[in-house]
């Protein structure tokens, strides 16, 4: 017969994770890296905003991009092409990053010399949410055709974020999106979320975003 | 949601105080689960059978057990406590949305048994 000790852990997951995070960010921090996690459903058009705001600010800062997604390149390929430095993290069938992943990615990827980092969460407006990835700021992204009731559905995603861009503006005519009430139902979970209706397609809306995040990634990587 | 990350999480801070108390075989662990904290339990069994028999040479044998919280909100204004899954964020006694979740969303580690 074997004898089994019972031992107390008493041990948080979700706490043991947003502890994990706060130590990332204080590495960035020393590091001098601003850490971007941009989050929204599939088809919301990360990759394509990405590119946009790459090509407006490459010349002023060095930008890399870590692209998560559960299988495929295609996305970290689409990056290259902007002449950004881009790694692609496969989760392995996993729905969400945490931070010791994001950790792992960034070691992987070599951040040192890059003042900006985008890590494109995996397309999931649930999962994602409820991980600290350690990043400096979240944004999110939400595209007219998904309608504009998607706060009162996937509250915690909206009240995480810093920044709701709302993308694909240019087909605005064609749906019933109302950005009024779009904007009210954000402000309902979130009143400090920054509203910011963009389109990757046109460039409507990018130089709002793309002042936000110079001004952000500058304050961050400021001497302190 | 996401039961195969948090189970693969739970793996590496078991088997690191399995380590801490010099433990080289784990009969039970037991954790516990909010009832509003997204994490589906039959899912939960499912991952840690599958993960335990193919990643953890101390864990391989071993039993998950799963003790439930409940959920239970507060509302500030009438500062009076009722069920959350039932009732959501709205106070059933003096319809107010000043609430708050007590608790209800945990992820507990409780504690191990092994030798």
């Amino acid at each position: 017969m074997k004898e089994f000790k019972v031992i107390e852990v008493k041990r948080s997951i979700f706490e043991d994770n947003a502890a994990d995070a706060a130590r990332l960010r204080e590495t960035l921090r020393e590091q001098k890296t601003f850490l971007l996690n941009l989050m929204s459903s599939p088809g919301a058009g990360k990759t394509s905003t990405l590119k946009r705001t790459i090509s407006m600010l490459k010349e002023e800062m060095r930008i890399g991009v870590m692209e998560a997604d559960i299988d495929s390149d295609v996305d970290a390929q689409s990056i290259l092409e902007t002449g950004a430095k881009a790694i692609q993290i496969h989760t392995g069938g996993m729905c969400h990053l945490d931070a010791d992943m994001t950790r792992q990615g960034l070691l992987e990827f070599g951040t040192e010399d890059l003042d900006l980092v985008v890590l494109e969460n995996v397309g999931n407006l649930v999962c994602p949410a409820e991980f600290d990835t350690g990043a400096c700021k979240n944004v999110m992204i939400l595209s007219v055709p998904e309608g504009h009731d998607k706060p009162l559905k996937y509250p915690l995603m909206f009240s995480v974020c810093d920044v709701v861009l709302i993308n694909k503006t240019d087909v605005l005519p064609y749906f019933d999106f109302d950005m009024e009430k779009c904007r009210e139902y954000i402000q309902k979970r979130n009143p400090k979320a920054k509203v910011i209706p963009i389109s990757a397609k046109t460039g409507e809306g990018f130089y709002q975003w793309t002042d936000w995040l110079r001004r952000e990634t500058a304050d961050w990587t400021k001497e302190h | 949601m996401h039961e195969l990350g948090v189970v693969f999480h739970v793996i590496k801070t078991v088997e690191e105080v399995a380590k801490e108390n010099r433990i080289t075989e784990i009969e039970a662990v037991t954790l516990q689960l909010g009832e509003v904290s997204g994490v589906v339990e039959s899912y939960l069994q499912n991952c840690w059978k599958w993960s335990v028999e193919k990643k953890s040479q101390i864990l391989k044998d071993s039993t998950l057990l799963v003790e439930q919280i409940p959920a239970v909100t507060y509302c500030e204004d009438c500062e009076k406590t009722y069920p959350t899954v039932e009732h959501g964020k709205i106070c059933p006694f003096c319809g107010s949305g000043h609430t708050y979740l007590k608790q209800g969303n945990e992820f507990l580690i409780k504690e191990i048994s092994g030798c």
